[in-house]
């Protein structure tokens, strides 16, 4: 072509040029790594190729830190795990089945680094991105999550971050149609300049619309469908996401994509039409390393071969070379594999949606992935070598010289623990817990968020799990909760990985579903730092000895590595995200109790100890240190079972789960849920645990849940606990009248005063 | 009591016969545009109400026959340019137009973008812009019902209060004053937001309708208030059961009966 502006680099050259220098380290390549490309392919690799190398061995997509590890997921499966599981790891997203000839699909991401760039296209492409990996299983979307942790609040980056990311995923989700359902918002220090975007999508399908990334069947044609290739996101996935920040370096600005969500809600709805008429063999949405990554990945799950024209991509800016064109991470694409004599019905579809698409190629059985570009071959591959056969790291780790230390340095007894409030004191200690930063309500942040589209939610935030109808005629439907808490996983990755599962766990219990699958969103620092590959390895072993205990598989995921500024790594933070099932979603418990339920009975279920250490009150005073609180899945299983039961027999009207913040925050919150007080005495339940009523009410004790009981049910709710040997103790009544916590004999925290205190410090920091 | 919550049917059984049997001939038009977000939602919503629901797509140029057309909420082409500036020019949209303006007057509900997209085709006065707080905002939304003489707000009693889920990102109701002061003058603000006025709109107006009373747009949306436990927490009437908040309901069952009954007030 005559306006070329560059040279073509085509494989005849490559072989004739052996000695010709290519940039592998500034494309993120180890010196070994492109010795092994040069080895693989038995020549040096053409530009193209090595795009495509560059992108797919790059930490972001090839996990090469941390497969050594993620094996363990496979490994530690029962059978009871995996007998619901239609598709396991390693597919774009793992499917359940939930009877009744439905299934779903779900899973978590990061999206970390482009937000900490371009807070708002970076949250709103992490949304697009994994409502991408939903569809691409032959689902339908139907809701969100968004797990997000961010800096200091007061800090004044944070404001940037902050109203950008909010304002992303909302302006990405919100366009889509999908309701967001949940989350966390979490501020630490630890997260400045590093702050945490997971994202998480769920969809639904019947068990015959399932699709998978397969190039199958020689002869069918491949499709590039959707948006057009532009510059955007060039280098994303090998440069954003396999470096840590460093100032000495250009910005980074223009390797962030640029989200159109209009375009992908079209595509949903298009896609959603071509399943429906059975017009698509093999699909695969684009993503992080855009076309190297749909066409190796479809080759290499299909018969092993694949024949691309480059030349055909739609272009959005024409002077994009085919290495650019290969790495480009444009949104709202998609790849498909469609049958000849299917092309025509295929096309009708893209028109009514007023889709663009382009013929680019079609599946071989030459077990190549040859890519050509003006007639001249650019790539010509072995699929499996770019998608499957990256370099795989071992690591060194160590534990941390400071983490005995760190877990000899107990709350109890530090200069921290000043003093533990009793009495009228009681009262500011709970107003302060309750408008503290990762207390106070996140109203805010979730107002900004659709929660009714689709018709179907059941609940949402601030409960304690999301629930989505599934079947609008029986009812049949699922929970999602999303959790960790970074401090717990910092003191003891291991067991702090356990406790991010059993918070999980427990709120999809409490909301009254029975835990069926988790994926996971494992956000750690420098793999490269032996101290942080310990506790992403110890995490890692936490969480499937965890999973294996209670019986739930992990079914798909991602890893962030590289979340660190310097020296300085975040906590480690392995977010669980748990999907549960409930038979009718009318089954669903609120975590709070309403006018109604006055005069109902309030239990704690579970016994309290003095676990201070990690602790949302030590978070105030300023402590990190100690052992996180005792995980015991066994008594989770039993707790969840307990809760599961009690919901589906109407014992229980309203549940919330104990765990941040402890009974402080879990009273407060069930009497906020409906602005309805209530009349609390523990004198007895702090003598049976033998702690005093501050302990009682801030220690984050595992295995607990506070319910309420209706008078008719409470003989019933008794004769459960103790045939199923629970501790439970009765610790108060609803009361509708008296507006007001009221902690008898100690404090009375009348409701306005609380609610003013939970409800104001986030507008008052972002507005 | 509490302990019966479980007693009311939370899934709306639609196989049931509807409250009312001469309901079920009606037949509503749900519009899809590209980038429209509620419409499954709406056509739930005439089904719960006992009609029958038609989906109509935006570049077809025919009505179907339908009673009664709903425009949906959502981004319809992702309110690029301006919101439901493109939608206007949708073949469909001529249709639609030339039906509300004929003498049978056909029953058209514009709802949020729906209700964008009426002004545009200046089939309703006024426009929408961005939020006056510059946000997207979801919340359940108080409303007071000003007129109760159009196809979709009969049933109401007039200044009856009602509680529906309010979402959007250019909500903010304005027109200039000679316009204001006529809607005001000749009741035809439908809606009006009460205790707290969401986006900054002009007189607290939430919904507006033609001078004949068969198009009315609102911007809250009533359709996610029809369900017992897919609604608000609240009614007009204050707290009930978590999501059994369905005072958005007799806005579609209105229209129905409107249809039945033969028409607006012409």
């Amino acid at each position: 072509m005559s306006d070329q502006q560059f040279h073509l680099d085509t494989v005849e050259h490559a072989s004739q040029t052996p000695q010709t220098e290519l940039p592998w380290a500034e494309l993120g390549l180890k010196r070994e790594e492109f010795d092994r490309i040069a080895e693989i392919l038995g020549r040096r690799p053409t530009a193209a190729e090595l795009a495509m190398y560059s992108v797919m061995w790059s930490e972001h997509c090839s996990y090469k830190s941390s497969k050594v590890h993620l094996r363990q997921f496979g490994e530690k499966v029962s059978e009871e795990m995996t007998k619901d599981l239609m598709v396991g790891m390693g597919e774009n997203a793992g499917v359940t089945d939930i009877g009744d000839g439905w299934a779903v699909t779900f899973k978590i991401e990061s999206h970390n680094h482009p937000s900490y760039v371009e807070p708002y296209q970076g949250a709103a492409t992490g949304v697009g991105g994994i409502v991408r990996d939903i569809i691409s299983m032959g689902a339908r979307p139907v809701a969100v999550m968004d797990p997000l942790r961010f800096g200091a609040i007061d800090h004044p980056d944070t404001q940037r971050v902050v109203h950008g990311i909010v304002a992303g995923v909302g302006g990405y989700g919100n366009c889509l149609g999908l309701p967001n359902i949940g989350g966390e918002v979490e501020f630490d220090p630890c997260y400045q300049a590093n702050p945490l975007v997971n994202a998480l999508a769920v969809g639904v399908l019947r068990h015959e619309d399932l699709r998978l990334a397969n190039a199958t069947g020689t002869g069918n044609k491949v499709v590039l469908f959707g948006a057009r290739t532009g510059g955007d996101g060039i280098g994303g996935a090998s440069v954003l996401a396999s470096e840590s920040f460093d100032d000495s370096k250009p910005s980074k600005r223009p390797a962030v994509q640029v989200g159109d969500p209009f375009a992908e809600k079209v595509l949903i709805e298009c896609c959603l039409e071509l399943f429906h008429a059975g017009l698509v063999e093999g699909i695969q949405d684009l993503g992080a390393a855009g076309i190297s990554c749909a066409t190796s990945e479809l080759a290499s799950n299909g018969d092993g071969g694949m024949h691309v024209d480059l030349s055909s991509v739609l272009l959005r800016d024409p002077s994009l070379t085919p290495g650019e064109i290969l790495m480009s991470e444009s949104q709202e694409r998609m790849m498909a594999v469609v049958t000849p004599e299917k092309v025509a019905d295929f096309e009708a579809v893209l028109d009514k949606w007023e889709v663009e698409y382009s013929w680019i190629g079609e599946v071989t059985d030459t077990g190549r992935l040859v890519i050509d570009w003006q007639g001249e071959v650019i790539v010509d591959v072995d699929p499996r070598t770019v998608a499957h056969d990256g370099p795989v790291y071992e690591r060194p780790y160590h534990r941390p010289e400071r983490q005995d230390e760190v877990q000899a340095d107990h709350f109890t007894g530090s200069a921290a623990d000043t003093g533990r409030p009793d009495g009228e004191a009681l009262k500011d200690a709970v107003l302060e817990l309750m408008a503290s930063p990762n207390l106070c309500s996140k109203a805010w942040v979730t107002d900004q968020y659709d929660r009714y589209v689709q018709g179907n939610t059941a609940m949402a935030m601030p409960d304690d799990a999301g629930v989505i109808r599934v079947d609008e005629e029986a009812g049949l439907g699922v929970a999602l909760s999303t959790d960790c808490n970074g401090r717990y996983a910092y003191l003891d990755p291991y067991n702090g990985a356990k406790l991010a599962l059993a918070e999980a766990y427990r709120n999809v219990a409490t909301a009254g579903a029975r835990p069926a699958a988790v994926s996971d969103c494992l956000n750690f620092g420098s793999p490269e730092d032996p101290e942080v590959m310990w506790q992403f390895a110890e995490a890692v072993r936490g969480l499937a000895d965890g999973c294996l205990e209670i019986g739930v598989p992990v079914t798909g995921g991602n890893v962030s590595l590289y979340n660190q500024t310097g020296q300085e790594a975040i906590h480690p933070t392995p977010v669980v995200a748990l999907m549960g099932v409930l038979d009718d979603v009318r089954r669903r418990t609120p975590s709070g109790w309403d006018v109604n339920a006055d005069g109902q009975a309030i239990y704690l279920l579970g016994s309290t100890a003095d676990e201070l250490d990690g602790s949302e009150w030590a978070r105030l005073r300023g402590h990190l240190g100690g052992l996180p609180p005792t995980v015991d899945l066994g008594q989770e299983k039993l707790l969840a079972d307990l809760l599961i039961n009690m919901s589906r027999d109407g014992m229980i009207d309203s549940a919330h789960d104990v765990s941040e913040g402890g009974l402080a925050a879990t009273l407060s919150e069930m009497c906020l849920r409906f602005g309805t007080g209530a009349r609390i005495g523990m004198g007895e339940v702090c003598e049976r645990d033998g702690l005093d009523l501050f302990t009682m009410l801030f220690s984050e004790t595992q295995g607990r849940a506070v319910v309420a009981v209706p008078r008719s049910e409470e003989v019933r709710f008794k004769d459960m606990c103790t045939m199923r040997n629970y501790p439970f103790a009765r610790i108060g009544v609803v009361d509708a009248v008296n507006d007001a916590l009221d902690l008898m004999g100690a404090t009375r925290i009348p409701l306005p005063e609380l609610r003013q205190a939970h409800e104001s410090t986030l507008p008052t920091y972002f507005g | 009591m509490a302990s019966n919550t479980f007693e009311a049917p939370l899934v709306a059984d639609l196989s049931s016969p509807s409250p009312d049997g001469t309901l079920v001939d009606v037949r509503v038009g749900i519009v899809t545009f590209p980038g429209t977000l509620d419409d499954r939602d709406a056509a739930r919503a005439i089904d719960i109400a006992g009609g029958t629901s038609v989906p109509l797509w935006y570049a077809d140029d025919d009505l179907q026959g339908v009673d009664a057309v709903i425009l949906p909420g959502g981004f319809s082409y992702g309110d690029y340019l301006r919101a439901g500036a493109i939608s206007r020019f949708a073949p469909l949209m001529s249709r639609i137009v030339d039906a509300a303006n004929s003498d049978a007057a056909m029953p058209v509900l514009g709802i949020c973008n729906g209700f964008q997209i009426l002004t545009e085709a200046h089939l309703l006065p006024g426009s929408m812009i961005r939020n006056d707080h510059l946000k997207f905002v979801c919340r359940d939304q108080r409303l007071r019902v000003e007129n109760t003489e159009t196809a979709w707000t009969a049933l109401y009693t007039a200044g009856q209060e009602i509680v529906v889920p309010l979402k959007n990102n250019d909500g903010q109701y304005v027109c200039d004053q000679a316009t204001l002061d006529m809607l005001e003058a000749e009741g035809r603000v439908a809606f009006r937001y009460v205790g707290h006025n969401p986006n900054g709109s002009l007189n607290d107006i939430a919904g507006v309708t033609n001078a004949r009373g068969n198009v009315v747009g609102l911007m809250p949306h009533p359709e996610h208030a029809v369900e017992p436990g897919f609604g608000p927490d609240s009614t007009g009437q204050g707290p009930v059961t978590m999501g059994d908040g369905t005072d958005g309901l007799d806005i579609f069952i209105s229209a129905l009966k409107t249809v039945v009954n033969g028409g607006t007030r012409a």
